[in-house]
């Protein structure tokens, strides 16, 4: 007497063993001679340099935020599209109320000036701030 | 650690019947490097398509080392890349095998005398299994070096050698 669920827990053991007696068949039959060069990072043939974690920019965020509600929006709207005609009107309405809720938070969004893109302004030190603007006022000097 | 390779030292039937296996599927099986150094990888690009159709030897081009049991030099090997290829043919996984397609990667060939920048064979970096002549060769030069491989491979033995 087996069950739907015990079918798959079969498949789970079946593809545990597979996996498993591969990879001790592999480590009977491989030749193991390794040395530093063979383990060192590939990287085209280059000696890899710098970080492996490359950092992304803070202010990707909201693009990403941004990019991410309209994905879920064509993933509501494409079944929806799909089967259109035989859903009549009272999808069509629902579909629009839902469109127009992400239309007013993007309003929001544009409004706000969230989609502007955040420019870094640099920061100079207060004391620096003050020697330049004696430099302006009194070139002579600061040649000194 | 390898728990077959190379550690008997006398055969019987059983290591030469799973020597046939293993050298059979690694000869059926040889999977080249995916690059090409100058007019050769034309040829070896010839190779691959579907007029004369490597995948019929069971080759086809991976783009990592570590996935690789072939390395096809094709084309002239510069001093610059020749410590590229140094590196990558270390970081292939072993059984390991090269390829020296063209005059350029046997001996220098054209640039044997006046070619400041180029390396007079890549078997002077890593170890070659087999040559094939001609600039560049033919498709079908190609294929009786990859045959000639097999061959090779199909020789190999768990064995320990004794010479």
């Amino acid at each position: 007497m087996l069950t739907e669920f015990g079918k798959i827990f079969i498949f789970l053991i079946i593809g545990v063993v597979f996996v498993a007696a591969a990879l001790i068949v592999n480590w009977f039959i491989r030749p193991h001679r390794a040395y530093p060069a063979k383990t060192s990072t590939y990287e085209c043939g280059e000696v890899p340099t710098g970080d492996t974690s490359v950092k992304f920019n803070i202010r990707f965020y909201i693009v990403a935020l941004i990019f991410l509600i309209f994905d879920v929006e064509v993933v509501f709207l494409f079944p929806w599209a799909v089967v259109f005609q035989k859903l009549g009107m009272f999808a069509f309405i629902e579909m629009m109320v839902f469109l127009a809720i992400l239309v007013v938070g993007y309003a929001y969004v544009w409004v706000k000036g969230d989609l502007e893109w955040d420019k870094s302004v640099p920061i100079i030190p207060s004391l620096m701030k003050n020697q330049i603007t004696a430099d302006q006022q009194h070139p002579q000097k600061a040649t000194q | 650690m390898g728990l077959l390779d190379k550690k008997f030292s006398n055969s019987n039937v059983i290591i030469t019947s799973l020597d046939d296996l293993l050298n059979w599927s690694r000869l059926s099986s040889m999977w080249p490097m995916q690059f090409g150094l100058a007019c050769c990888a034309i040829e070896m690009m010839a190779t691959g398509a579907s007029h004369y159709d490597l995948d019929r030897f069971g080759i086809f081009f991976r783009a990592s080392p570590r996935q690789t049991d072939v390395m096809i030099v094709a084309g002239t090997v510069s001093l610059k890349m020749a410590t590229r290829i140094k590196k990558l043919y270390d970081q292939m996984a072993e059984p390991r095998y090269v390829l020296s397609m063209g005059s350029c990667s046997n001996c220098g060939g054209p640039y044997w005398e006046h070619g400041y920048h180029v390396l007079k064979g890549v078997d002077r970096v890593i170890p070659v299994d087999v040559y094939i002549p001609g600039c560049p060769p033919r498709p079908e030069a190609l294929m009786e070096g990859i045959m000639k491989l097999q061959e090779k491979i199909r020789s190999e033995s768990l064995v320990k050698k004794t010479a």
